[in-house]
């Protein structure tokens, strides 16, 4: 990677999360317009959140759910719908 | 004593714990002990081992409610406590190689698969090849970086409810958070470019 690429690096997790300084989204979008492995780390970045975001989040299953009610003496006290 | 930064609900349901109420403590586990369990299963990577976490992590809870100060939320709180739940038992597995104090190890990582794969068919994404591709990724970040991308990514707390958690501070998670991706992306890079060519 090039000087430019490397000093922008750090930057880019808030620039895809909206979260950059406007002086610093203007500078790297000066230097994606001119650099394409950079265009490419952008968009594979972007990509990569946004496929672990998708994913199923894991639960508990129902027998660890009433473990965990037992050992912890709640049996009695589950809410409504358990 | 009132804490001014929770809501109403939550409010009332710290009084009603603090009161020994079982039915809100129930209600407590209910809503917090699949978060507590994803905590704890990042941490230990044991299921057995991560339900043991959650259960010490609410008993401990339930004990030392009336120290809840309410400067977080409940649910932050509660999850600094299974945290270091997980952390004391990684201590006892692995005392020599949990890291204590070191600096900050996990260096960025520079781009070296510079190969654009966005463009493949959304289906190659949703593969449950794919999908265990990334678990093991995830799986095999570092243990720093992994608790930060769990609470963060993951679990979507706040970058502040995530430094509180994890007491460091917001700038070590947002460093973090973004060396987890980088790292991330390199692998998933590594991944999904033997498709790109295998399609040219």
């Amino acid at each position: 990677m090039a000087h430019d690429c490397k000093h922008l690096l750090g930057e880019l997790s808030a620039y895809i999360d909206g979260d950059a300084a406007p002086q610093i989204c203007a500078e790297i979008e000066r230097h994606l317009a001119n650099c394409a492995d950079c265009r490419v780390v952008v968009d594979t970045l972007r990509k990569t959140v946004e496929l672990y975001r998708v994913q199923p989040a894991v639960r508990l299953t129902g027998e660890a759910r009433n473990r965990l009610f037992a050992a912890l003496r709640l049996d009695d006290f589950r809410p409504r719908g358990e | 004593m009132p804490a001014p930064n929770l809501e109403p609900a939550e409010q009332a349901l710290i009084e009603r714990l603090r009161a020994g109420d079982k039915a809100a403590c129930a209600q407590c586990v209910d809503e917090h002990a699949d978060g507590l369990y994803r905590i704890a299963l990042r941490m230990m990577r044991n299921e057995a081992e991560a339900e043991d976490v959650v259960q010490e992590a609410l008993l401990s809870a339930f004990r030392a409610i009336q120290s809840f100060d309410g400067r977080s939320s409940l649910k932050t709180w509660l999850y600094r406590i299974a945290y270091n739940a997980a952390l004391m038992r990684l201590r006892r597995n692995e005392p020599v190689t949990v890291p204590v104090g070191e600096p900050d190890d996990d260096a960025e990582t520079p781009p070296v698969e510079l190969r654009d794969w966005c463009c493949l068919p959304e289906e190659e994404f949703e593969s449950a090849a794919a999908r265990a591709e990334l678990e093991r990724a995830i799986g095999e970040l570092s243990p720093r970086l992994r608790e930060v991308f769990a609470l963060r990514e993951l679990e979507e707390l706040s970058t502040e409810e995530t430094a509180r958690t994890l007491g460091v501070t917001e700038a070590v998670v947002k460093v973090r958070l973004h060396r987890a991706r980088l790292w991330l992306r390199e692998r998933l890079a590594g991944y999904f470019s033997e498709f790109v060519q295998a399609r040219n």
